[in-house]
């Protein structure tokens, strides 16, 4: 990795840090169960490369560890979105039913 | 650049737009699941990308590894129950971890001859982090499931010990840093990580698990951030570094709501200090029959529930919802009082019931509901303890002091439901048990809900 690159991927670690910081101190304490199996299922994007790793090579031994890695990740990508999916889907229903403007929501 | 590597990198690009828009959406149940389909969306096109954009040379492994995953996924997502959300969750961070760290060892096995210092740098970041967020989390899963025993385990020399290994680690990490050849290195430092994550974790008690859940999402999330350091590969930095931030938001956020640094958390050893040093409250505890518990709740005005960690234990979610709808039908208001840090990890309370259709509308935060206890008739409180302990308040000398508590001592009345008469999960004495407004239910929460959903129906 050549410094240029390096000042680059720091840029974008700092601002992915920052957006990050102001996105989710925003998420209400009612979302924190669903908000860490998405952020989980979103940084199983680490399955692109164990893609990579268990197909691209020529090493034996690397093709293996890629094919556990991709397991495990795709776990995470196809679990994490489901079961997040499932429990956004019970926070959805029965919305109000006539009740007054739900007070929860207005975290803070 | 060939075309497919400028599609492959669009789709990385796209994909990271939609990941943030996704966790936007989540500032509110309503937009929330929009926001998710976003995330499958980008997710989906990063994939299809990088199959298209780089050259797969054999293309067993990856559809075996799909396979299996895709298949174990489905079934997590489709039958595990609310309730196992926690060890699922700290299940999914040993899993991504995990990925993170076969990276690493795949990257040092092809190209560990010919990295720069920097690349090195971060190679060593991955698979240490990785390494050691797999047992760790593996560790508090057992933990959450019941494998292993939720009590801290702790031995004299205990932080000797950890800081030893935890030299041993960094220290093969330095040196593998200057000296690239050794090869052994690479793999005591991988090792070692393996094993410290065991012993980062195993001294930490249940209960102290929101916080440690939380931790080790942010370790799962800078792995895979560091991955992306490594390969040079922006949407994994990205990905990673949001899950991270994520991760470390929530763990002060639950460290606040304890009153506790994270320092203390980890090497505090909570639980098992505790029982010696616990005051002894006096007074007796006054119990109450169902009937007269369900004649107060039906003509109360004004009933607060209070969950805790012994509601899911109890599977009572679904009781507490029937009884609060017969309590509405009968013109009272009901609401829940959530504690950020009911449960097993953030938010866990607020799952569990939504899953027994309360709506969300109901499940009141720590800071709006404590002003409404005075004018509440009941409050009821279900399998929580510490954090409706007032000695918290009023007690400086108590080990919990200054943690924010649910102050549900102030309500006209209060019906605690618990199993029996034993402490709570960290051996403290409650007062709020003794007190005159106080009355005592014992018994399994469902059960007892169930029956005195009955007993109000009778009134």
């Amino acid at each position: 990795m050549n410094p240029a690159v390096l000042i680059a991927s720091v840029y974008v670690f700092a601002l992915a840090a920052f957006l990050g910081y102001q996105v989710i101190s925003r998420v209400p304490p009612l979302l924190h169960t669903p908000l860490m199996s998405a952020t989980n299922a979103i940084s199983g994007i680490s399955l692109i490369g164990s893609l990579v790793l268990a197909g691209a090579g020529s090493s034996r031994v690397a093709h293996m560890l890629g094919c556990v890695a991709v397991t495990t990740a795709t776990i995470n990508v196809v679990g994490g979105f489901g079961i997040t999916d499932r429990m956004l889907k019970m926070f959805g229903k029965r919305k109000d039913e006539g009740k007054k403007t739900p007070a929860a929501e207005a975290s803070k | 650049m060939s075309l497919t590597t400028y599609f492959m990198e669009a789709t990385y690009l796209i994909a990271s737009i939609l990941f943030v828009m996704a966790l936007k959406g989540m500032s509110h149940p309503e937009t929330a699941r929009r926001g998710m389909f976003l995330a499958e969306g980008g997710m989906f096109m990063a994939i299809v990308g990088t199959l298209i954009g780089t050259h797969i040379m054999t293309w067993g492994w990856i559809l075996v590894g799909l396979t299996i995953g895709s298949i174990i996924g489905i079934w997590m997502a489709l039958f595990v129950p609310m309730t196992s959300m926690p060890q699922r969750t700290a299940l999914s961070h040993a899993f991504g971890a995990l990925a993170a760290a076969l990276v690493g060892v795949g990257e040092f096995i092809l190209h560990g001859s010919e990295m720069g210092a920097i690349t090195r740098g971060a190679l060593g970041f991955e698979v240490m982090l990785g390494a050691l967020t797999t047992t760790g989390s593996l560790i508090a899963a057992g933990k959450l499931h019941g494998t292993i025993h939720g009590k801290p385990i702790q031995f004299r020399g205990q932080n000797a010990i950890n800081l030893i290994i935890f030299l041993t680690m960094t220290g093969s990490f330095v040196y593998f840093w200057m000296h690239p050849s050794v090869i052994a290195a690479f793999y005591t430092m991988l090792g070692v990580a393996f094993v410290f994550g065991v012993m980062l974790v195993i001294p930490i008690g249940s209960a102290d698990m929101p916080v440690v859940m939380s931790l080790l999402n942010s370790y799962a999330g800078l792995a895979a951030a560091a991955t992306g350091f490594v390969l040079g590969n922006n949407v994994l930095i990205i990905a990673g570094t949001l899950d991270g931030f994520s991760g470390l938001i929530l763990s002060i956020l639950m460290c606040k709501a304890m009153n506790r640094s994270i320092t203390n958390v980890l090497f505090g050893g909570f639980g098992s200090v505790i029982a010696a040093a616990s005051t002894e409250a006096g007074g007796v505890m006054r119990e109450i029959s169902l009937d007269d518990a369900a004649m107060q709740l039906a003509f109360a005005n004004r009933v607060i529930f209070v969950p805790g960690y012994g509601l899911a234990t109890a599977q009572a979610q679904h009781a507490v919802r029937e009884l609060g709808e017969l309590l509405e039908g009968r013109g009272v208001s009901v609401k829940y009082a959530i504690h950020p840090v009911a449960g097993r990890m953030p938010g866990h309370m607020n799952v569990l019931l939504a899953e027994a259709n309360v709506p969300y509308s109901q499940l009141y935060e720590m800071e709006q509901i404590n002003p409404e206890f005075p004018s509440t008739d009941v409050a009821v409180v279900i399998g929580a303890n510490d954090v409706v302990n007032p000695d918290a308040r009023d007690n400086p000398n108590s080990l919990i002091a200054g943690m924010p508590i649910l102050e549900v001592d102030r309500a006209k009345s209060v019906i605690v439901l618990k199993r029996g008469q034993g402490r709570g999960f960290s051996g403290l004495e409650n007062p709020l048990f003794f007190k005159q407004n106080t009355n005592m239910l014992y018994g399994d929460a469902k059960s007892t809900l169930s029956h005195l959903a009955q007993a109000v129906q009778h009134v």
